[in-house]
Formats: C-alpha cells, sequence, structure tokens
C-alpha cells in the first residue's frame, strides 16, 4: 500500500490518560442495563477496550442497537459502566462529572435547543455554566454564530429557524464553550444529504483548526471516511469488530479499500 | 401613490376590521347578560332585580370610600397571601414528590384525601382548631388549593424533555443553573396555568370563610347584604372580586404573552 494506513488496534495511550488532556481510555468496560445475570438484564458493552488520542476524530460506526450511545454516554459521565475503567483527561467522567465542566461538549442526534431561548441565548448556554461574564459570552456566542453562517438569526427563537440552521446553533453552542472533547451522536442524520454534507465539511474543518478530540457517532461509512481520522466498528454488544487509522492524504483507492472492509465487517 | 401603498391600505383595513369583530364578539356576552337584568328590572321588585344603574353606582361607593374599600383589598391581600402560601408548599412538596418515591407514595393519597374535603369543612376545623380570623382563614385557603398547586407541579416536573434536561447537564451545571436555565423556564406554562385555576377556586373559597368566620371583607359585607336583603349591595360587593379575578387573569394573560413568545404559532392552530 502506498499510503500508511494502521489497520491495526490503536496502541493503548493508558500512560497519556493521567494528563488533563483530550485522551479518552476505556478498559474492560461492560455495562449491563438490568440485574446482571437476571432474566431481563442486557448486556450492552461487553469488555471494551479503546484509546483515542488527543487531537483524534474517531467515528464510531456500527449498527442500530450496537451499544454506540451507551459508550457515548459513559464517555459523557451521563451512564456508569457496570465495570472496568473510563477515564477521559485521566478522570473518571462519571464520578467527578463537574470537574468536566467546560472540558466536554456534545452535539446531539436532534438540535436540543432550549425552545424558550434564542440562538444566541442558546449558545450562551454553555458559557453560562462557566461564569462567563454576559458581554463576553455574548460576543463569543455571537462569533460562533457567525462562522456557522448564522449571522442575523441570532435573536431568532429556535421554531422560526430551519433544521439545519438548528443544528448549526447546536454544533455552535458545543464550540463556543472551547472544550477540548467533542462528542457528537449522529448530528447530521435528521437533516437533508446536501444540508448534512455542507455542515460535516465545517464540522470537520473546525475541530480540526481548533485541535479538539472528537468521537463521533454515525451510521454512515461516507461520513465515517468524511470526518473521521479513525473508524472503529462495533458489533454486538459493543465489541470492535474492526478498528483503522487513515489521513486525509489517504487515497481514494484505500479510502475504497476500508469502505469495503467496513461494509463487510458490518455485513458479517 | 405606489403600489406598496395600494396593498397596504385593504390589508389596515382588514386588521381593523378584524379587531373591532374580536372586541364585539368579546363584549356581546356581557351585553346580552345586561340587556336580560336590566329587562327583568323592569319586571320584578327591586330587592330581587335592582336597576344595574343602582349597583353601578354601589360599586362607585365601595369603590371611594376608603373604609369600604378596605374590605375589598383585605379579600384581595387574603387570596394572594393564601395562594402564595400554597404555592410555596406546593413547589416545596412537588419537588420533594419528584425527587423521592418513598415522599410520592406517602403524600400522593394524603393530597388525594384533602382534594376531597369540601372548603366549608375546612371552615369549621379552622374555627374550632385555631383563634386568629387571618390565620384560619390563610390556613383554608392553603388547604383547599394545596393539591391542586401540588399535582400541577408534580406533573409539569415530570413532563420536562429529557432530552433536553440530558443537554443541559452535559454542561454541568450547578443546581442553581439548572433550575434556573432549565426548570423553571419549562414548569413556568404549568405554573401558569396553575395559579389561574386556584385564582377562581381561592375567590370562592375566601368568600365562605370570610362569611362564616371573618369581621371583613367581601365575604363578611355578602353576609350584611343578605341580612338587609339588600340585593344591589350583594351584587356590588360579588362584583369587586369578580373585577379582582379579572384584573389578575389578565396580568397572567400578559405574562403568558410575553413569556411565551417563543411559541410557534400555527396558522391552523385549534
Amino acid at each position: 500500500m502506498t499510503h500508511a494506513i494502521d489497520m491495526t488496534q490503536t496502541p493503548a495511550n493508558s500512560a497519556s490518560a493521567v494528563a488533563d488532556d483530550g485522551s479518552i481510555h476505556l478498559s474492560d468496560v461492560s455495562k449491563v442495563f438490568g440485574r446482571e445475570g437476571s432474566a431481563g438484564a442486557y448486556r450492552a458493552v461487553d469488555h471494551l477496550n479503546l484509546d483515542v488520542v488527543p487531537g483524534q476524530m474517531l467515528a464510531l460506526l456500527g449498527k442500530t442497537g450496537c451499544g454506540k450511545s451507551t459508550i457515548f454516554n459513559m464517555v459523557a459521565g451521563l451512564t456508569e459502566p457496570t465495570s472496568g475503567v473510563v477515564r477521559v483527561g485521566g478522570r473518571d467522567p462519571f464520578v467527578d462529572f463537574d470537574s468536566f465542566r467546560g472540558r466536554m461538549a456534545i452535539v446531539f442526534q436532534s438540535d436540543r435547543l432550549l425552545p424558550w431561548r434564542t440562538a444566541i441565548q442558546n449558545v450562551e448556554l454553555g458559557l453560562e455554566m462557566l461564569d462567563h461574564p454576559p458581554a463576553d459570552r455574548k460576543e463569543r456566542a455571537r462569533k460562533w454564530l457567525i462562522k456557522l453562517g448564522l449571522g442575523g438569526h441570532e435573536d431568532d427563537f429556535p421554531h422560526a429557524l430551519s433544521g439545519g440552521m438548528r443544528q448549526r446553533v447546536s454544533i455552535a453552542r458545543a464550540f463556543a464553550t472551547d472544550a477540548q472533547i467533542l462528542l457528537c451522536d449522529e448530528p447530521f442524520s435528521a437533516l437533508d444529504e446536501a444540508t448534512a454534507g455542507k455542515l460535516r465539511v465545517e464540522f470537520a474543518r473546525l475541530v480540526k483548526e481548533n485541535g479538539k478530540t472528537a468521537v463521533f457517532i454515525t451510521h454512515s461509512i461516507s461520513e465515517a471516511l468524511e470526518i473521521g481520522d479513525r473508524i472503529v466498528v462495533l458489533k454486538r454488544p459493543a465489541m470492535i469488530a474492526y478498528d483503522v487509522s487513515f489521513s486525509r492524504d489517504t487515497s481514494a483507492e484505500d479510502r475504497a479499500l476500508i469502505r469495503e472492509r467496513i461494509s463487510e465487517v458490518l455485513a458479517a | 401613490m405606489t403600489d406598496v401603498a395600494h396593498s397596504a391600505r385593504p390589508t389596515q383595513q382588514h386588521a381593523l376590521l378584524d379587531w373591532i369583530k374580536s372586541i364585539v364578539m368579546s363584549a356581546l356576552p356581557f351585553v346580552v347578560v345586561i340587556a336580560l337584568w336590566q329587562f327583568a328590572a323592569l319586571f320584578f321588585p327591586r330587592v330581587l332585580f335592582p336597576s344595574l344603574v343602582d349597583v353601578f353606582w354601589r360599586c362607585l361607593e365601595i369603590f371611594s370610600d376608603g373604609a369600604m374599600f378596605w374590605n375589598v383589598a383585605s379579600t384581595v391581600l387574603r387570596i394572594l397571601g393564601g395562594l402564595a402560601g400554597a404555592f410555596v408548599i406546593g413547589a416545596l412538596l412537588g419537588f420533594a414528590m419528584v425527587r423521592s418515591k418513598a415522599v410520592d407514595k406517602f403524600l400522593s393519597p394524603v393530597l388525594t384525601l384533602f382534594q376531597g374535603i369540601p372548603a366549608l369543612s375546612w371552615v369549621v376545623f379552622a374555627i374550632i382548631w385555631f383563634h386568629g380570623t387571618e390565620f384560619r382563614i390563610f390556613f383554608i385557603m392553603v388547604m383547599t388549593t394545596l393539591p391542586a398547586f401540588t399535582f400541577q407541579i408534580i406533573s409539569a416536573l415530570r413532563g420536562m424533555s429529557k432530552d433536553l434536561m440530558e443537554m443541559v447537564f452535559s454542561f454541568r451545571p450547578t443546581r442553581m443553573k439548572m433550575f434556573r436555565t432549565m426548570v423553571a423556564p419549562a414548569i413556568l406554562p404549568d405554573i401558569l396555568t396553575a395559579w389561574k385555576v386556584n385564582l377562581g377556586n381561592a375567590s370562592r373559597v375566601v368568600v365562605v370563610a370570610e362569611l362564616v368566620g371573618a369581621s371583613g371583607g367581601v365575604g363578611y359585607q355578602l353576609l350584611q347584604q343578605q341580612q338587609l336583603f339588600d340585593m344591589a349591595g350583594a351584587l356590588a360587593w360579588t362584583l369587586q372580586l369578580v373585577f379582582f379575578v379579572l384584573l389578575v387573569q389578565g396580568v397572567l394573560t400578559l405574562i403568558e404573552n410575553t413569556a411565551f413568545r417563543y411559541r410557534a404559532v400555527s396558522e391552523r392552530a385549534l
């Protein structure tokens, strides 16, 4: 192969997990919903090991119900693992929940804008939690709205914006806090292809420009190849079936190979 | 004249006509009731159907006489005080019941039981249990409106969007910020509805309470009018309460229109 495609498991970086950076470390993580061993118990994640190095853009790919969102919620600190270790920047995101204030931002599948707030007030939300002075947060929020092509819509309520515009506001909200880690749960899946395509490009550019670590859940192989610099394909219950790293310079042929391999894994 | 000016004129005329139509439609039921009453006043004795002109002058008298108006003011203060007390206690109970299943299991049947007790029974209990008139009335007002406030707040808290809660949580807010940015705006519509509903109930209950156990207020004055067989006076005192309820409802509607301007309005809205 002419271009370096690291098809091996990404090297574990447990040592770097001590630093307060954008690293994500999951070691032997399992999540069982319901009482373990009981008939109604459901194992969503099974002994998962996964490391994301700072600045990496990881696309998590897999069929519906394979545990992507559970992993996402555990990294976000919204769900506690049943067993194993989850560390983000060296800390437990569930136990040290508050310490991640301003360090982690989430873009959800739906825009989740507060309907009683205008576009700019929605973008200001994260900054309010960080106690930024009102003038400063307004300025920052405005800057991000303009960056995402929403200049002039600052004072519009969500109901007056289109789906694409609302999702842009939610992306602006995530970026405005300048969080080191971005978690994205299929943020473009509810949009039409043209709008989603445009936003994907903008999103990838912003993540790279700002040196963020991003975990990106998607169902789309094309989206994963377009945005990510690493793809992890999951099989039920959330075990790694395929893990590949690549770069912007990876040739079209190699990308086609990766796509083919991912399709095979997903079909298996 | 430009085309724009030509097209704007019919639109303005339409808006004016719509406005006049809405005013007429709102006033029509009142005009009909007033006309029917006045018509009855022509044929029945004054003691049954007094002229509305008399009622109007009695209303004016109550407004202009400081001592008489104080009766209205004290009733209004009793209503607002009772509602505020019930709202604060109801909010605290509501939050506790949403947070703890055990508290919910314990308090839900108690509040349901309270809801089944007639207002007059609370009046009797209050007279037997307590001494001070004001505290008696406050107690009656709180006990009769507390269950509705509590259940409405519980329903509002449970109805909050989990997606939005999770989104706000993802920014790791403090409890205070969570309340200010998410909880308070989300439950405000239900709180205003609860106030509107309870306001009507409270204005009915306070009159009963004053009728039995007070030496002032609209209820007490109604009792005086009944003893004098003065229908014009009874109507005039009743109208004071109606005016108050309408005034507060208007203020609440104004708050709704301002606070909920974010809501999308469908052109085919019901």
